[in-house]
């Protein structure tokens, strides 16, 4: 075989996913566009633009880029949950428990902003420790007594939002069931934005945690790819006994890597409450959508940490698309419905790459016996 | 005491089906995380019968085109599992956590598109079926019997007999404990796996709208089902994956489910002083708890959660 023969591109790993992630993009939306023809045939092209276009719905230059900077204040803590579950899934384990590890974090961090008037990074820490130890129960329970990790993350999600909801209840709003505003109680809590805010037409909420979400993106890639503990990590995912006989600490690696995961979530938790874009709704009687979202946007990005930060752009580019649609005849949960339609196309992926290789080792066989043909002519 | 035992059977009732449900998709091989979603689609097809079918027909007609909606609806919204984990070779957990955030995704739209068709100003995503629930009701005394009940009770016992007593049965465990010594003696494992998703798709469905009918009235779609779903996955686990340990498992949580619902009956509980949110916890923690102590010598079918590839030794 000749060694230098020159890789098509479309057996490159990245670029099938590429692909594959918008042929999920794709279907999503056309899946998505059809719901929007059966609720009422008259306004779903519009509908489907005005997801799509979201912050571009404003005529005006200054205002575009205001909402700009609101969608990306909300893509920041998206992608440490994706994060988060990415992470968790390239060791072998299911994290559905982002959801509620956010919740989590979004109870430490604004308990300590607004009870003890904490300035933001302890803050920040608090959420990141509260994070880290409820997934590290479910790692837990996963290495010594074989719970599923899905499940634990499920009851632990719902207990977590009760528990939440019952400690920040002391710290409301006495006329509204929302949590105190950071702004008029302690406003050291609030991320500093350290003129970031000016780039998007003084949109106070856009602030550093920006920026240090796609730092976290890179270095969870670093600790993944060039870290002998990624490696470890990775391996215990694909093989736990062949990771245990290599002399890898299998249980010690399952906790770590819950306890990261759970990390990721809380953080991302605190760069979303503590922008004080948002207050906690003490009455919530379900589970907040991020850690949910999380899991599109971390199959979107081809399971690569520099992927999703692309990957939860766009969900959340489209979630806050949601809100745009003609109230009169949608509702804005369509574009819930678009994200969890993109979630079960990526179940798909793994088939479409299979047969995408299929296809080309087909092609390249063809290939190889004409020219065979031809050299013995 | 009467209403707790009430609330106990009809939560118990709930818990028996999807758990049944996900325990025949286990048996089949294929992992159900989804069955949060069929519920809720099994629901909204109930939840619409209920609303849409005149008042005035006789009960037994109410009650049999309300379970066949929530049947229907439940299978064909099992299928998407079915075909992207048996056909597809997907990822179980993946496609069954995309069916539960679609599930609900999809009722609420559905839900408040149907409501704003009806009026211009109402928004939310609830269905009230205040009148018609009734045909499901008898007042025996002090207790409300469902007729949910004995069918949950029919379910269980049916469940026992197709698992172990016939040839259906035997030979779906068959496929999820060794698919490919199932091939060798002639079982088409899709097959079955299609049968093990779609009963699952049955009972996850006729599961969600006796949930939403246990002690309420009307139901807002945006909670979907209130991870009900999963407390279910947790029953079967808890019952090690065989129906009548099922049924004893499913009365045990519904026990602690009908709790947050009757606790301020008790004196003595109330006494206790807790605070409401401790009690709409406890069936979460109970079965963290039970989970801890049970998952170690799991008895799961073998093969569940691996795509069946032919080709594989």
């Amino acid at each position: 075989m000749n060694k230098n023969e020159k890789k098509s591109l479309l057996r490159n790993g990245a670029f099938q996913s590429l692909i594959a992630s918008l042929a999920c993009i794709i279907i999503g939306l056309l899946l998505g566009y059809v719901v929007l023809l059966l609720i009422n045939p008259a306004g779903a092209g519009n509908a489907i633009v005005s997801i799509l276009k979201n912050f571009m719905y404003y005529p005006t230059q200054v205002k575009a880029l205001q909402y700009f900077g609101s969608t990306l204040v909300k893509t920041a803590p998206l992608l440490m949950c994706s994060l988060s579950v990415l992470f968790a899934y390239k060791v072998g384990l299911f994290n559905i428990g982002a959801a509620g590890q956010y919740v989590a974090g979004a109870g430490a961090c604004l308990y300590c902003a607004l009870a003890f008037k904490l300035p933001w990074y302890v803050c920040i820490l608090a959420a990141v420790l509260v994070g880290a130890v409820l997934a590290a129960i479910s790692g837990l329970l996963k290495a010594y007594c074989n719970v599923n990790e899905v499940i634990s993350c499920i009851m632990l999600n719902w207990i977590s939002l009760y528990v939440v909801n019952m400690m920040l209840s002391t710290v409301k709003d006495p006329s509204s069931p929302y949590s105190l505003a950071l702004s008029s109680t302690n406003p050291g809590a609030i991320i500093p934005s350290l003129g970031l805010s000016a780039l998007f037409a003084k949109n106070k909420y856009v602030t550093i945690a920006l920026p240090l979400s796609v730092i976290v993106a890179i270095i969870v890639w670093i600790i993944l790819e060039k870290t002998k503990l990624g490696y470890e990590l990775k391996a215990t995912g694909m093989n736990k006994q062949a990771a245990k006989y290599c002399g890898m600490r299998e249980k010690y690696n399952i906790i770590l890597t819950m306890i990261i995961s759970g990390a990721l979530a809380g953080m991302g938790a605190a760069f979303f409450y503590l922008t004080g874009v948002e207050q906690w709704a003490v009455t919530q009687t379900s589970v907040p959508g991020m850690g949910f979202n999380g899991i599109a946007a971390a199959f979107l990005g081809g399971l690569n940490p520099v992927g999703t930060i692309f990957s939860s752009y766009f969900i959340q580019h489209i979630t806050s698309g949601g809100a745009y649609v003609d109230k009169s005849m949608y509702c804005s949960q369509i574009s819930d419905l678009i994200s969890a339609l993109i979630i079960y196309l990526c179940g798909f992926v793994f088939f479409f790459k299979l047969w995408l290789n299929r296809l080309l080792d087909k092609r390249d066989e063809k290939r190889m016996m004409k020219e065979r043909k031809g050299g013995e002519a | 005491m009467l209403l707790l035992i009430q609330y106990t059977l009809i939560f118990a009732s709930v818990l028996v089906l999807v758990a049944l449900g996900g325990c025949f998709s286990e048996h089949s091989g294929v992992i159900n995380i989804g069955l949060e979603g069929i519920m809720v689609m099994g629901a909204l097809g109930g939840a619409l019968m209920l609303k849409f079918v005149p008042a005035g027909v006789p009960a037994i007609v109410m009650i049999l085109l309300v379970i066949l909606a929530a049947v229907l609806l439940g299978m064909i919204y099992s299928l998407l599992l079915a075909v992207a984990s048996i056909n597809f070779k997907a990822d179980q957990t993946l496609v069954g956590t995309a069916l539960n955030l679609l599930g609900t995704a999809a009722a609420v739209v559905i839900v408040r598109a149907i409501n704003m068709a009806e009026s211009k100003d109402n928004v939310s995503s609830t269905i009230s079926y205040i009148e018609s629930k009734k045909a499901f009701l008898i007042r025996i005394g002090g207790f409300e019997f469902n007729w949910f009940m004995l069918i949950a009770l029919i379910a269980l016992i049916a469940s026992y007999v197709v698992l172990y007593k016939t040839k259906f049965g035997l030979r779906l465990q068959a496929c999820g404990e060794h698919p490919q010594a199932a091939d060798s003696v002639g079982i088409n494992v899709y097959k079955m796996r299609y049968a093990g998703v779609l009963i699952s798709g049955m009972l996850g469905g006729l599961g969600g709208i006796v949930y939403i009918t246990a002690g309420v009235s009307e139901w807002k779609f945006e909670n979907g089902v209130a991870g009900f779903g999963f407390l279910a996955l947790a029953v079967m686990i808890f019952g090690q994956w065989k129906p009548l340990n099922i049924g004893a498992a499913a009365v045990l949580f519904g026990l602690f489910r009908a709790l947050s619902n009757v606790y301020t009956g008790f004196p003595a509980l109330v006494a206790l002083k807790l605070p409401s949110t401790v009690y709409n916890m406890l069936p979460y923690i109970i079965s963290l708890i039970v989970l801890a102590f049970t998952s170690r010598k799991s008895r799961a079918p073998k093969a569940e959660g691996i795509p069946y590839d032919k080709g594989q030794r």
